[in-house]
């Protein structure tokens, strides 16, 4: 996994609350069997509306989406984060995201910066009224910095090391396999097994 | 001081534990779809790895599957590809696939509890959010993403950090018309879509005890529409009475030494939550979703609400949106929102005591002109017993589609799909924009409500309609 320190990119205020993950990528594009380009199904039923945000120069060429609270709730198809990051996003800002969409960017390297509320408004205002300000996700500063404004960002302290790290969690896991291993040897008899 | 529930059996499944990092917990059960794990498999390839425990991992073919001409090949060709890759998967890595026309296909949420497979104290995983179903038994179960489905399949285990834990109290008795999707429904609209984020709710009181295990189920299923990972509840009589004699249950020794587990399996009365709600399941009444979310919910004598009457500027924004997107004016009384479509079935809604509980609304009625009704059982086991019992001709009887197992309009991944503006009632667990077919409005029920507005074609109770008249 490419490493993350920080990232300098063009700002897209999106105002909705609840972006659930049906709308980041509607089930008909789930068919599909790769794990790369799903560019073209990023927000697709919202796309089809010409003043949608990302319908908009310069909006359309951003790298970081600034959303409303409750960001990627419902279903947990990682494919949302893959159509984010084909599109060419690299982070998410939010005042909340769903468990799972978090999760899930952590693993694939796009960052999701919890920012307060109010922060997220005054960067929507800075975004809405100089289109194509750049905003800057510094994930070693645990900062998020937008014209002059300068807010603080939550991210999980070990998905921001590993994220640094650039290092792939099953690698991480695989190290311990003597403790899985131990571990087996002591679960009772009676659990389930799916092969009889 | 003492543990909860959802703390006893994540310590039960800890690895591994270090200062600064997340817990490695071991995972018992992997239920494994068409939809979340080519990728995975994929991955598992091009590193060179095996999957660590076959005997631990079950798949099943639900989301893609047609529910009608189900012994001829897919028509859709990219859904028959994800389905033959799943197909060849499962060969190569040696795993247990229930395939389209098995007698144990079906969704894969209803199959494991149906086997026998989810049990209590269980740590349960799936690609697929509606995993906090298997809660229902004491399991702490929850949805993963694809890269997590691989790190399952690679390594028998997950990184995750400790959940805090919610108590969900429904106090009372339901009363009769309403159902466990009423509570569900009701406990999302009060705690909002967000409320439950970072939390394990469990649900307790006296209006959960007295539920049956496939109510338990409906209620655990939408946890993850509060926001929260996994819902819970603590075993009981009910759960091994459920559990026992089923394919997968324990025997014998085997099943004594199980039982003086799972009956240890319950929140310590020192125990302390994180969070406590209540809500009185005796002053509920019949819940209707009327917006995008399924938060978004009023008892069906409700009116369709003012978006300025919400104390938030966000929350005006978000109901002035969906009711643009719905075609909704405020003022309008739910009971005469007119719907096109009514869904049986899904994860929430699709097992056996569901089809009775419509089946007992629509016996001796025809539906409503106009209004298409689809019954869509959640297993081909689910559809074996209704048919068994005679569910079927009073559904067809009824003027309903008597469908195949799976997920179906849930999510419109199949051909089950709603056209553009089309309104459905449905017993699913989701209202998102387009989620039942591109432009597509849903409302949430339960099935006794999808029953009554198959009759009168507006969204109804049973209480609204007048006696049955025989036919014969």
């Amino acid at each position: 996994m490419e490493k993350f320190i920080r990232h300098t990119g063009v700002g897209v205020p999106m105002r909705h609350s609840n972006v659930d993950t049906d709308q980041i990528i509607p089930a008909v594009y789930l068919k599909r069997v790769s794990r790369t380009g799903f560019e073209d199904a990023l927000f697709a039923a919202w796309r089809n509306d010409e003043s949608f945000i990302l319908n908009q120069e310069p909006y359309r060429s951003g790298s970081v989406l600034v959303a409303g609270p409750d960001f990627g709730t419902g279903s947990s198809r990682e494919h949302a984060v893959w159509a984010l990051k084909d599109y060419g996003f690299k982070a998410v800002l939010s005042a909340r995201f769903a468990d799972i969409f978090r999760g899930n960017s952590g693993k694939q390297g796009l960052v999701t910066g919890q920012l307060a509320q109010d922060d997220i408004e005054q960067i929507w205002k800075v975004l809405e009224n100089e289109p194509g300000t750049e905003v800057t996700v510094d994930l070693e500063q645990r900062q998020v910095r937008c014209a002059d404004i300068v807010a603080p960002m939550e991210v999980d302290e070990y998905t921001r090391w590993r994220l640094m790290e650039g290092l792939d969690d099953i690698a991480l896991t695989l190290r311990h396999t003597d403790d899985i291993d131990d571990f087996e040897t002591s679960r009772p008899s009676h659990k389930p097994r799916t092969l009889v | 001081m003492g543990k909860t529930l959802a703390e006893k059996v994540w310590d039960a499944h800890v690895v591994r534990r270090a200062e600064g990092e997340p817990d490695l917990l071991y995972i018992d059960l992997h239920l494994v779809h068409e939809v979340t794990s080519p990728q995975a498999f994929e991955g598992l390839r091009l590193a060179g790895r095996p999957v660590r425990r076959p005997d631990l991992t079950l798949a099943t073919e639900d989301h893609n599957t047609p529910t009608l001409d189900i012994d001829k090949p897919i028509a859709d060709l990219t859904s028959r590809t994800q389905i033959e890759t799943l197909r060849r998967n499962c060969a190569e890595f040696g795993i247990r696939l229930h395939p389209l026309g098995d007698v144990e296909q079906g969704i894969v949420h209803v199959v494991g509890p149906q086997l026998g497979l989810t049990q209590p104290g269980l740590t349960v995983v799936c690609g697929d959010s509606h995993t906090s179903t298997h809660g229902a038994f004491g399991a702490l179960a929850f949805g993963i993403g694809t890269s997590e489905v691989e790190h399952v399949l690679a390594t028998q285990t997950l990184p995750l950090r400790p959940f805090k834990t919610m108590a969900i109290n429904v106090e009372g008795q339901l009363r009769p018309g309403t159902s466990a999707k009423d509570i569900i429904l009701a406990v999302i609209a009060k705690i909002g879509t967000g409320g439950g984020q970072g939390y394990v709710l469990e649900y307790r009181g006296e209006a959960i005890r007295s539920l049956s295990m496939e109510a338990r189920m409906t209620i655990c299923n939408m946890s993850i529409e509060a926001g929260a990972r996994a819902g819970m509840i603590a075993p009981d009589e009910t759960t091994f009475e459920y559990i026992k004699g089923r394919p997968h249950a324990p025997e014998g020794k085997e099943w004594d030494a199980a039982l003086e587990d799972w009956k240890s399996l319950r929140t310590d009365d020192d125990a302390e939550f994180d969070a406590e709600v209540t809500i009185d399941a005796g002053a509920l009444e019949p819940f209707v979703t009327w917006g995008t979310n399924p938060g978004q919910g009023l008892p069906l004598s409700a009116a369709v609400p003012d978006p300025d009457s919400f104390a938030d500027e966000s929350a005006r924004a978000a109901a002035r949106r969906a009711l643009q997107y719905m075609d909704l004016e405020p003022g309008t009384p739910l009971r005469d929102i007119p719907v096109d479509t009514v869904f049986i079935g899904s994860c929430t809604n699709g097992r056996i005591e569901d089809l009775r509980a419509a089946a007992a609304v629509v016996k001796g009625r025809r539906k409503a002109d106009g209004v298409r009704v689809l019954v869509v059982p959640g297993s081909h086991r689910v559809r074996e017993q209704a048919e068994r019992e005679g569910l079927d001709a009073i559904f067809t009887e009824f003027g309903a589609e008597w469908r195949h197992a799976g997920c179906s309009m849930c999510l419109g991944m199949n051909p089950d799909q709603l056209a553009p503006g089309e309104r459905s009632a449905s017993t699913s667990n989701r209202n998102f924009e387009g989620r039942q077919g591109k432009g597509g409005r849903t409302h949430l029920v339960s099935p006794l409500v999808a029953a009554a507005t198959g009759v009168r074609g507006t969204l109804s109770s049973p209480a609204d309609l007048e006696p049955a008249t025989p036919t014969r």
